[in-house]
Formats: structure tokens, C-alpha cells, sequence
């Protein structure tokens, strides 16, 4: 059954696993790596080859209180940070679990053969990132990122393809998922599925399927995300009438290279490096004095912002603002920045070592993403209380187990993705042990699963996909960029409502069935015009400046309205509240309080 | 990116792309898309790829991180392997005229996508994990910075397959000759401090194929977009096979 017929439910041929794992970057090989490990016929789904996952790009390191700089570091130290960062809507329990787990997690990467950085007694190398401190904000500024020179990501997501490889895990390499297929109850018992080359078509099947499939960067027009972080996972979530929390939670990246949006990572400022204006002032030093260039994220892109809007800005058109690495001397910048060496040279025609590089603030990460608890279940909101979907796992970008909240630290993104991939896999595995069966699921319920693509395929006339993407990701930039306002939302979120026809009766011109990657970019742009549509409402519902969503009309935080998780259902467009988990194992929570850095 | 610049600043480019289409075509040919590229400021091959299917959206090709780190668009750039992201015009166009082919050596599925199956099927000929025998221990494996060192150069690979497939030894017995990116491979884990396999490794080695196929031609040296040296890895395989022989 090829990709480009006109399918029906009940021609369909079918497989059959224990676990399916759609995504194989960090996430999802951890997930598989743990399945595959105990035996169970597990499958990653992969639309690009493994190593070409968005995991690849993460540069700078992965944070966690192992104690190798430092042996008094505490994870409750980090924790603390993590949910400070978090503008305080991050969970706690989670964060507790992530960072207090999260140790082990480092270590087994490295017995799978991670090849860290090391320091001088041969431990795993540490360096400074932002948002990082000593003894609860106290004692200074911590050194908590391990690192594998400035390529932490890639030799991340190599070793745990190697490790996969080696426990035997079975790939469906060049695989792209359409749709979930939920039965009458609301499990998920699969998903529709074609392999790209051959474009032969499959019904999934699977007793625990985990959504891996990474963030949605490319729904704005400038950002450092790989051309595939389409969300596909958040689209066939809202698709399937699951929720998605605090969507409206973008984070920009102070440093992405100006004018091609390549991330430059934080280690450069966690190295020494730091930020200067056209006046060549390091302007941190005003916005935040105690941290300067290592505050948190957002705070450090909004000062940029600021600059760049006062006028302040480098070049001519004044743009962008310089990041300064030539005082570290070369021995520095080529031996811990290797990798961002060569960016800055290929895309922005410098050398770090001699000049610094033109950097601007650049979409970077999803906070947001599918609910989920600590063992990586997804979760939707029925009459305000939480329910757990049935055969449903989310891990990495996709999810939101909540460890980001409004704000993601450097470095928590690798954690939070071998932590709850991990989890998830656990899960999975003593569930399989209780002995479950294959669930069942109507030719109508498959059917559902098969819409769009039906109705692609069966496209004469409409819009073609370039055009509709050009024109969604530059309203989503000019109306939901670092500073958002109600009146520029509103047009944007107009603007969205009067594509969305176009979007699902797109053109597909190219009908052919093998590696038609013009299919493929169709079926993403649904994906990314579901989470487009899901941040603009929820960005303007969400009335507060919070973490990364800063608002010129509502400038401070309200804990008596929004200290709460948004949840937006793509079907009724509205927008609820959850509570935050505030309820840690082992620790006294953190209260919210006025965030200085 | 086409929309912003502004159309005073643009000149025409010729692109001379390989196209098959096995739904449609019973044989490759070569197709000339004329494109609008910035006068002003340079711009990748696959940008330029990005306008041409613009214009004829059955074409096709991999990419996904565009910075040059994921290995998903390497391709034969006017008669050399490269990966199309970071590969800027001004270098890759020679006389007026850019010839975009697929990788050579492997079959082509589509346009200028190969099939790079055997190419992994060698790759995981060398075990390319790290194998250890001891019990872990609770924390890190130590290993010393200079230990670390010895692997760079190595774990940098993005396996993209641009060296393998500029082998003439490849080319030959691309079935039984690992190609340059297993080879490097290998060596990276003979060479890590931690791995605890190399005798099982170099006797898997032991045969006048795997390696020995391996004539120094450097094609992989001179294309790896990584700035990575294969070559150098295969003699230092072969040392190890020597000493260990004399021993």
C-alpha cells in the first residue's frame, strides 16, 4: 500500500511491537535503549537517520550536580536554580526528580562511552553556565555543565546511537509518522506510519507508544532549530483532542549568529566571553550586576533587545550586539569552543579568537510541549482533574513534565531528555512485565488517522506549502517575538485563523510516492501550524510577564492569577489553568520570590 | 529567506542538478533550474537548493541541522563531496556553473539522495560502541585529559558519508572494504582509554579487505567537511596490526 493512494482503514497492512518510540534524538534513544535492553520488540520511528536529530546541534553541556568541579555541589543547589530559572511555574516534584536522578544519568553516558571532556584528576569537566548557583543562590556562581568541548550534543546523541546499536534496539530509519489512532476508550493504540523511500504505509500497532519527536523552532522565521523541528508530536497530539501546557513559552537564545540564526553557545559566555554594544560597553554589568553575562536566559535576551530597540545596537542597520571571546587568548577558544570556531567562521565570516562574533537574540527552545507525570505519561485535563491517557508516553522538547516552567536553563535541555526518557522507558518496561495486551482499534478510528493525508493526496488546487510557511513563521516573529503585546497578538492570532483553511487544503504537486520529501514538508507545516496557533492564543491569554513571555502591556508577574500551568485544547481554542506541582518529596518547596540575577 | 532581499541585489545562477525520479523515470538526467541568488552577501548550496525547489517542488535532497554538524546533505558539489550547508557559492561555483550530483558509489533513490545502507552496514562491522569488560564503576571511568585528546579528531564524524563514497577502494568492494568513515570509527575506539576490546578489534581487522583495501589515495583527507583524517586513522590501525604482529 503506497503513501500517495487514496487509503482506506481497512487495506491497510499492519505491524505489531510491544513499544513504539516516534523520535530518535536524546529522548527517544534513551527511551529505546532502556526497552531494548530488557528485551522487548521495540521500534524507533525516525524520520531522518538518528544522528541527524536536533540533539546533534546541543553544544555546550549537560548540567547536573556530579561534583566533579566542585565536591560540595548539591542537586538541591541546582534545583533550586532550575526552579528559580523556571519563573516558578516549573514543577517541583519533577525538577526534584530530574535533578537529584540526574547524576546516575551522566554516569551511565559516560560507562556508554560519552567522550567528556576531562579535568586535570581525569573527572568529567564542569564549566560556569547561566542561572547556576552555589548554596540556594548564595554562594556565587557554580560551575554545574558537563561538557564535551562545545559538541556536548552531538557526541550525546552519537553515544547513545552507538549504545542502541549495540542492545540490538530495530530501527525504522526514514519513517514519518502522520497520526496517532486513539480507540473509542482514548488509548493510543498506534500510529499511521510510511516509510519515506519505498512510501509504503503501515498501521502500527503498539501497547505503549512515546512521543520523542523533539521541539518546534521553525515556526519562527529566525531560529537555531534544525529545518525538522516541526513539532509533529505536539500536532498530533492536538489532532487526537490532547492538550499541550504553557505553549506560549518560547525561549530566544541570546547568542544566535546574526542573520543565520546558528546557535553560539552559552559555554562561550560560561568560558569568559561576554556581551558589548556599539559603544563597546558590557551592558550585562547594568541589567544584572551580580551575574552579568550569566544571568538566566531570558533575562539576558530581553536586555538585548533592549539595547538593540534604544539604539545601541552593532552594524549598520544596528541589529545585533558583539559577543567578545578574543581576550580568552586562542589556546582557550580552539580547545574548549572547537565547534563553535567553525560556525563563526563558516556563517559569520569570523574568527572568535581575533574578532567577535554579531550575535542576536534567536527562537531556540520549546518549554511548553504534552503534559506529562514523572514516568513520562501523558496527561489531559477532564473537568479540571488530571487523567492519564492510556498508552501514551511524551519525553524531551515535546513534553512538558514541567521541568522549564517559564524559563529552561542552559544545559537542562540534555538532562531533561536522558532523565525522562529514562523514565519513560522504566515505566514502559514493568508495565510490559504486568502483561498487556494489543488494544484494539476500529476501521474508523483508523480512518481519522488517515484524514489529512487522504486529503492531501487528493489535493487539485490551493496554496503551496513555502509560501503558507514564509507567511506563518513571519507573524509569528513580528507578533510573538521576546516583547508581545495585546494588539500585535491579536492581528497575529487573525492572521492565523484566516490560513488555517489554506493550510489544510494545502497543494501538493509532487504526488509521487518515493522520498517525496514535498509530501513531507506539507504534513509538517500542518504540525507547525497547530503549534503556531496554540503559542499566539495561549501567549495572549497568559495576562503577566513571565520567564520567557514578556508582555509590554502587563509588565509584571501575577502569582494570584498565573502562578498555573496554561492548557490549551486545539478544538476548543480555550485556554485553561492547571495548578504547578509545588509538593517536592524530600525538600521543602521553594517559594516564589522577586527573581534577581 | 528569498523574501528579504531586496530585488535590485539579485542575479541569476544556473543550477545543473542530477534528477531521477523512480516513480517516473526510467533514467537519471541532468536538469538546468534557473534560481535568483543575493549579489550581496553569499549564500549555502542548500539555500540555493532551497530556492530551486521552490521553484520545481519535486526535487529532492536531505538536510535538516543546516550548520553543518548533522551529516544529512553531503552530495557531489561541482565534482566534489561536500555538505551542501556549509558549503557558501563562492566557493563551490567554478566557471559560472554549479553541478549538484549525488554521492557517488552508493544507488541513488532519488535526485540527490543515495542509499547509504551499506555504508552503515559497515559501520556497524566495527562494533562502534564502547565495549568494556570490568564492572562499571560508580562514577565516571577516569581518564586523563591527554587521554581524551587522543580522540580528537574522531568522535567529531557526523557520518555523512562524503569520505566512503570519494573512495576509488570503496567504490571497488564497497561490500568488503569498510570505507574510510568505519575505519576512522575503529580507530576511535581502539584509541579510547576506556574501551576494553582492541585485541577482538584489530582481529576483526585481520583480513586483506577491511582494511588492507585501503591505497592511501587521501580522497577522504581532502573532502571530510569535518576537517577529519581518515587516512591518518587507517595507519595507525595498521601500525597497531604490525606491532602487534612483531611482538
Amino acid at each position: 500500500m503506497k503513501v500517495n493512494e487514496v487509503i482506506n482503514a481497512k487495506d491497510l497492512p499492519v505491524m505489531d511491537f510491544d513499544g513504539i518510540i516516534i523520535g530518535g534524538g536524546g529522548a527517544g534513544l534513551r527511551a529505546s535503549l532502556q526497552l531494548a535492553e530488557s528485551g522487548l520488540n521495540t521500534a524507533v520511528i525516525s524520520k531522518v537517520f538518528p544522528t541527524r536529530s536536533h540533539t546533534v546541534s546541543a553544544q555546550g553541556g549537560i548540567t547536573c550536580a556530579i561534583q566533579s568541579d566542585d565536591p560540595d555541589d548539591d542537586w538541591r543547589w541546582h534545583m533550586f536554580d532550575t526552579v528559580k530559572g523556571s519563573d516558578y511555574i516549573g514543577d517541583q516534584e519533577a525538577i526534584e526528580y530530574m535533578c537529584s536522578e540526574g547524576p546516575k544519568a551522566v554516569f551511565e553516558l559516560e560507562h556508554m562511552g560519552l567522550p567528556f571532556s576531562r579535568t586535570k584528576e581525569g573527572k568529567i569537566y564542569q564549566r560556569p553556565f547561566g542561572g547556576q548557583s552555589k548554596d540556594y543562590g548564595k554562594g556565587g556562581q557554580a560551575t554545574r555543565t558537563c561538557a564535551a568541548a562545545d559538541r556536548t550534543g552531538h557526541s550525546l546523541l552519537h553515544t547513545l546511537y552507538q549504545a542502541n546499536l549495540k542492545a540490538g534496539t530495530k530501527f525504522l530509519n526514514e519513517w514519518f509518522a502522520i497520526d496517532m489512532v486513539l480507540n473509542e476508550d482514548g488509548a493510543v493504540v498506534g500510529v499511521i506510519a510510511f516509510e519515506i523511500e519505498s512510501g509504503e504505509i503501515f498501521y502500527i500497532r503498539s501497547k505503549a507508544t512515546v512521543l520523542a519527536t523533539g521541539g518546534a523552532g521553525r515556526i519562527y522565521a529566525s531560529t537555531t532549530n534544525a529545518l525538522i523541528n516541526s513539532g509533529d508530536g505536539i500536532g498530533m497530539a492536538l489532532r487526537a483532542g490532547l492538550p499541550v501546557q504553557d505553549i506560549e513559552m518560547w525561549q530566544f537564545h541570546p547568542t544566535g549568529i546574526h542573520g543565520a540564526g546558528t546557535l553560539v553557545t552559552e559555554g562561550c559566555r560560561g568560558e569568559g566571553g561576554y556581551l558589548i554594544n556599539k559603544d563597546g560597553e558590557r551592558f550585562m554589568e547594568r541589567y544584572a550586576p551580580n551575574t552579568k553575562d550569566l544571568a538566566s536566559r531570558d533575562v539576558v535576551a530581553r536586555s538585548m533587545a533592549l539595547e538593540i530597540l534604544e539604539g545601541r545596537g552593532c552594524g549598520p542597520k544596528a541589529d545585533h550586539l558583539f559577543l567578545k571571546l578574543d581576550h580568552l587568548g586562542p589556546e582557550v577558544v580552539h580547545k574548549r569552543l572547537p565547534g563553535i570556531t567553525e560556525l563563526s567562521k563558516t556563517f559569520a565570516g569570523v574568527d572568535p579568537a581575533v574578532q567577535p562574533i554579531p550575535v542576536v537574540p534567536t527562537c531556540h527552545y520549546m518549554m511548553g510541549g504534552v503534559p506529562t507525570n514523572l514516568n513520562g505519561q501523558v496527561i489531559t485535563v477532564k473537568e479540571g482533574q488530571d487523567t492519564i491517557i492510556e498508552g501514551l508516553y511524551a519525553a524531551g522538547e515535546v513534553a512538558c513534565v514541567s521541568v522549564h516552567g517559564g524559563n529552561r536553563l542552559g544545559g537542562n535541555s540534555l538532562l531533561d531528555l536522558v532523565v525522562f526518557g529514562r523514565s519513560a522507558g522504566i515505566h514502559i518496561e514493568e508495565l510490559m512485565k504486568q502483561g498487556i495486551e494489543l488494544k484494539k482499534a476500529s476501521f474508523d478510528d483508523i480512518d481519522k488517522a488517515l484524514e489529512r493525508l487522504n486529503r492531501l493526496n487528493s489535493s487539485t488546487k490551493g496554496e503551496q506549502v513555502p509560501v503558507l510557511k514564509q507567511r506563518m513563521q513571519h507573524n509569528m516573529q513580528n507578533n510573538f517575538g521576546v516583547f508581545r503585546r495585546e494588539d500585535l497578538m491579536v492581528k497575529g492570532i487573525e492572521k492565523l485563523n484566516n490560513m488555517r483553511g489554506e493550510v489544510e487544503n494545502m497543494f501538493l504537486q509532487d504526488k509521487s510516492s518515493a522520498f517525496n520529501t514535498a509530501r513531507i514538508e506539507a504534513l509538517e507545516m500542518q504540525n507547525l501550524f497547530e503549534v503556531s496557533e496554540a503559542t499566539a492564543i495561549t501567549a495572549n491569554e497568559r495576562k503577566e510577564s513571565r520567564g520567557a513571555h514578556a508582555r509590554d502591556d502587563y509588565p509584571d508577574r501575577d502569582d494570584e492569577g498565573w502562578l498555573k500551568h496554561s492548557i490549551y485544547f486545539s478544538g476548543t481554542k480555550e485556554v485553561s489553568k492547571r495548578d504547578v506541582n509545588n509538593r517536592p518529596k524530600t525538600v521543602q518547596a521553594f517559594q516564589p520570590s522577586v527573581r534577581t540575577y | 529567506m528569498s523574501a528579504v532581499i531586496p530585488v535590485s541585489h539579485l542575479q541569476t545562477l544556473r543550477m545543473n542538478i542530477y534528477r531521477f525520479n523512480p516513480s517516473i523515470d526510467d533514467k537519471p538526467y541532468m536538469q538546468d533550474i534557473d534560481i535568483e541568488v543575493p549579489t550581496d552577501k553569499d549564500i549555502m548550496v542548500l539555500d540555493a537548493l532551497h530556492l530551486a525547489k521552490v521553484k520545481d517542488p519535486s526535487l529532492s535532497y536531505r538536510s535538516s541541522c543546516r550548520e553543518g554538524v548533522c551529516g544529512s546533505d553531503g552530495m557531489n558539489i561541482n565534482g566534489k563531496n561536500g555538505l551542501a550547508c556549509i558549503m557558501p557559492l563562492s566557493e563551490a561555483i567554478k566557471r559560472n556553473k554549479l553541478t549538484l550530483r549525488p554521492m557517488p558509489g552508493l544507488p541513488v533513490i532519488r535526485d540527490l539522495i543515495v542509499d547509504m545502507k551499506t555504508f552503515f552496514d559497515q559501520l556497524e562491522k566495527v562494533q562502534p560502541y564502547l565495549i568494556t569488560k570490568s564492572k562499571n564503576p560508580e562514577k565516571e571511568r577516569v581518564q586523563s585529559p591527554q587521554e581524551r585528546e587522543s580522540l580528537d579528531g574522531l568522535y567529531e564524524c557526523i557520518l555523512c558519508g562524503c569520505c566512503s563514497t570519494a573512495c576509488p577502494s570503496f567504490w571497488w568492494n564497497p561490500d568488503k572494504f569498510l570505507g574510510p568513515a568505519a575505519l576512522l570509527q575503529s580507530w576511535r575506539f581502539i584509541a579510547d582509554s576506556r574501551d576494553e576490546a582492541t585485541e577482538e578489534r584489530l582481529d576483526d581487522l585481520e583480513d586483506s579487505f577491511s582494511l588492507y583495501r585501503c591505497h592511501g589515495v587521501m580522497n577522504c583527507v581532502s573532502v571530510c567537511p569535518k576537517g577529519l583524517n581518515p587516512t591518518e586513522a587507517i595507519s595507525n590501525i595498521r601500525n597497531k596490526l604490525i606491532s602487534r604482529k612483531g611482538s
